[in-house]
């Protein structure tokens, strides 16, 4: 029962996110990111890890991608399904780099089958996650957080730093600005 | 895993009677709104349809179902058909995790009085309220009008400014109970309700979720003053019916969460525990419609002020005051 479940979620999870990335129009592309994110948090839940399944959908499906939904609403792109498809030489790399990351991670997991852990057969609890995090890790949570402080302080000094001085160039500041919020996550 | 029959006999029986009551009463709730909305602006509402215009909500329903169905023509059509279930799914799921009453015993098993007890159950609620958004946005921009174009933009960047200061308010909740699941803080609050602890947090959490439930005075979203519908100005139909019987069912739920957060859950004296959960519930579904015909609306800027500059902080500071006098009662 729980593996036709998984393989179902598996399907789906693939096929959203191949969907996501083939799709041009925007918006539609980020509901199929949303889809695949589902179907991997349900796995994550098949797999006795709820709070990982359920900080997948409030960070990401909740969080980024209502950002992500957010900003292309408001730009308003049109119709960017008209547009140009990319050249094989601008897509040849990068399809070349995810050959390689594919091969590596299969390689990773033929030779690592035999000795792959089961997965716990309970439920692990909240409390004994956030013992293990915040006792046997509390450098790396602070660390995180500062890291976190000092890309919110860096936006709003970029944020106030436009608004103020109207002669800077209007193209150059808001790519600083999501530049630095790209490292937050 | 093994189940008998008669579990999952049960089992189905329960999750019947929960979605038959919840849409029932969402349905009257719309009825109870307009008779109470008429007292409080000294008209006479809805009396016509059955004694005291009991029979409206059957009338409505068989009206929008009868109505035509109209997509207009430039919508992304796929998206505009899906976007009124995106809206009211969530707010039915979030019910699972909701106790509404004390464990019976029938037929010798032991039967909790809630559909599925999660040990994350606040996370379930903070995830599904923050896709329940996708509904909304989704269909404002299918619909590809100006109008609903703009409701959807407001409704997403109203979820950016409520939904930290609402997750940040259950902390506390979460502190006192020690437990992420919602029955734990149900029996947590079996002698004193949080709220006589966290009056704040409660105040918090009352803001937050009627956000949440795009009411007045946060009805940004679709502002019929400015937007015409906002988001669902392009529906029609059974499909109009869904966004508003959706945002029906996310005042009961949320008068429920309100509830099982703050106000004691099902515990109550002298009536059965079912009785005391929807009297509380239906009580902060009273105060709901009671603002909605008091207050005005708030400007888009405003709710971003409130909730970025006040209650995020006020939250914070609500966290750091609990968490101390936790650790001075421990010590």
């Amino acid at each position: 029962m729980e593996q036709i479940i998984f393989y179902i979620l598996a399907a789906v999870a693939v096929i959203g996110t191949v969907l996501a990335i083939s799709e041009k129009h925007p918006v539609h592309a980020i509901l199929y990111l949303v889809t695949s994110l589902f179907a991997v948090a349900v796995v994550f839940y098949l797999l006795m890890a709820p709070l990982v399944a359920v900080f997948e959908v409030i960070l990401y499906a909740g969080a980024i991608m209502v950002l992500f939904l957010f900003v292309i609403m408001m730009l308003d792109l049109g119709h960017p399904e008209k547009g140009f498809s990319p050249h094989w030489r601008e897509w040849l790399p990068a399809l070349l780099l995810s050959l390689v990351s594919i091969a590596s991670l299969v390689m990773v997991i033929v030779s690592r089958h035999s000795q792959l852990a089961v997965p716990a057969a309970q439920s692990i609890p909240i409390r004994e996650v956030s013992r293990r995090l915040f006792q046997g890790h509390g450098v790396a949570v602070e660390l995180i957080s500062l890291q976190l402080l000092f890309a919110l302080v860096g936006a709003l000094y970029l944020g106030k730093q436009q608004a103020s001085s109207p002669g800077l160039p209007p193209s150059s500041a808001p790519e600083r600005v999501s530049g630095s919020e790209e490292k937050s996550p | 895993m093994t189940a008998s029959p008669l579990d999952i006999a049960l089992f189905a029986a329960k999750l019947g009677v929960v979605f038959f009551v919840i849409l029932t009463m969402a349905a009257y709730l719309v009825l109870a709104e307009r008779r109470i909305l008429a007292w409080i602006q000294d008209r006479k509402g809805p009396n016509r349809v059955g004694p005291f215009g009991m029979l409206q909500p059957l009338a409505d329903l068989i009206k929008l179902l009868t109505k035509e169905d109209f997509i207009p023509s430039a919508a992304d059509r796929w998206l505009f058909l899906l976007a009124p279930a995106m809206a009211a799914i969530p707010a039915i799921l979030t019910f699972a995790v909701i106790p509404f009453g004390a464990p019976i015993t029938i037929a010798g098993r032991q039967v909790p009085l809630l559909i599925a007890d999660l040990n994350v159950g606040v996370l379930f609620f903070l995830a599904l309220s923050s896709i329940a958004v996708y509904g909304m946005a989704i269909g404002g921009w299918a619909s590809n009008s100006k109008y609903s174009l703009l409701g959807g933009i407001r409704g997403l960047a109203q979820l950016i400014s409520y939904e930290l200061s609402m997750g940040l308010s259950l902390v506390p909740v979460i502190m006192l109970a020690h437990s992420f699941s919602l029955t734990a803080i149900v029996d947590a609050q079996s002698t004193v309700p949080f709220i006589v602890y966290q009056p704040v947090a409660f105040i918090i959490f009352l803001i937050s979720i009627t956000a949440e439930c795009k009411r007045i005075p946060f009805d940004i979203p679709e502002a019929e003053g400015e937007l015409v519908a906002g988001f669902h100005t392009e529906y029609s139909g059974m499909r109009f019916g869904l966004f508003f019987v959706g945002e029906y069912i996310n005042i009961i739920v949320l008068g429920g969460l309100a509830t099982t957060f703050f106000l004691g859950g099902w515990h109550g004296p002298f009536l059965p525990p079912v009785v005391w959960f929807t009297i509380k519930s239906l009580a902060v579904a009273f105060f709901f419609i009671w603002m909605r015909g008091t207050l005005p609306r708030l400007r888009y800027d405003q709710l971003m002020h409130l909730g970025w500059k006040v209650l995020t902080p006020l939250a914070l500071v609500n966290i750091l005051a609990t968490g101390w006098w936790l650790a001075l009662a421990a010590s």
